[in-house]
């Protein structure tokens, strides 16, 4: 899966004990693509926005949040933040509480990452994997098993 | 066949619906293209197709539209994709 380990840039990944809210979690995942140089600081606005405006839906699955803005000038390479919470979060999904997966998402565009969310999606399928990522205590033991 | 995807930026949970609901019409044999579209644009694009898959929370955003909208709950979940494309389709 070499698009999907590739897009996580650099620093990108992080493990932290607890965040204070959603907002707070959603913000370390773009704080992490801004790190990577996959965005310009603005892109965590359009991801705050988007929660805001849309809701809670980017729980795509239980524990499981994706989190992303819109395609802009913000977005500098398409690319994968990853925040591990050890601490789970509530997101005020329905049913998807409570989180302690949060991917960040930057696109360039609408269709240049759909190779990419396939791999993402056949990597969230694998519930061992998520599960192995979920006792991970250090940022590379996350990077080995996103290969 | 055209069917839509639709999340509110057209990047994230519309691209994984595409990619789970072409995994599920692979299996039921049924051709069709799917689109992935944001809020915005989903309105325009639906004029030909026939089915929007959405989440539950933006079902009542997309009212009005000119396709029969399918909420579904879990992306993850083939089954359910199965199951609620099936009753549309078959």
């Amino acid at each position: 899966m070499a698009i999907f380990s590739e897009a996580f840039g650099k620093d990108s990944i992080l493990i932290r004990e607890s965040v204070a809210s959603r907002e707070d979690a959603i913000s370390i995942a773009g704080e992490l693509l801004v790190l990577s140089g996959k965005a310009k600081n603005e892109y965590i606005s359009s991801m705050l926005e988007a929660i805001e405006q849309f809701g809670p839906y980017i729980v795509i699955s239980p524990g499981i949040a994706l989190a992303h803005g819109k395609p802009s000038d913000a977005v500098l390479e398409t690319g994968l933040s990853l925040l591990l919470i050890r601490e789970a979060i509530e997101f005020k999904h329905s049913q998807n509480d409570p989180v302690r997966l949060v991917f960040g998402l930057a696109a360039i565009d609408h269709n240049s990452h759909i190779g990419l969310m396939s791999e993402l999606a056949e990597f969230l399928l694998d519930s061992d994997k998520v599960n192995s990522l979920l006792t991970c205590s250090e940022s590379w033991q996350i990077r080995s098993l996103l290969r | 066949m055209k069917i839509i995807a639709v999340c509110g930026m057209g990047i994230g949970t519309s691209v994984l619906l595409k990619i789970n609901a072409e995994k599920v019409l692979k299996m039921l044999d049924i051709e069709a293209t799917v689109e992935a579209a944001d809020m915005t644009s989903a309105r325009k694009a639906s004029f030909d197709a026939q089915i929007i898959l959405t989440t539950p929370e933006l079902v009542e955003s997309l009212r009005g539209v000119n396709a029969e909208i399918i909420a579904i709950e879990h992306f993850f979940d083939l089954e359910e994709l199965n199951t609620k494309l099936s009753k549309a389709l078959l």
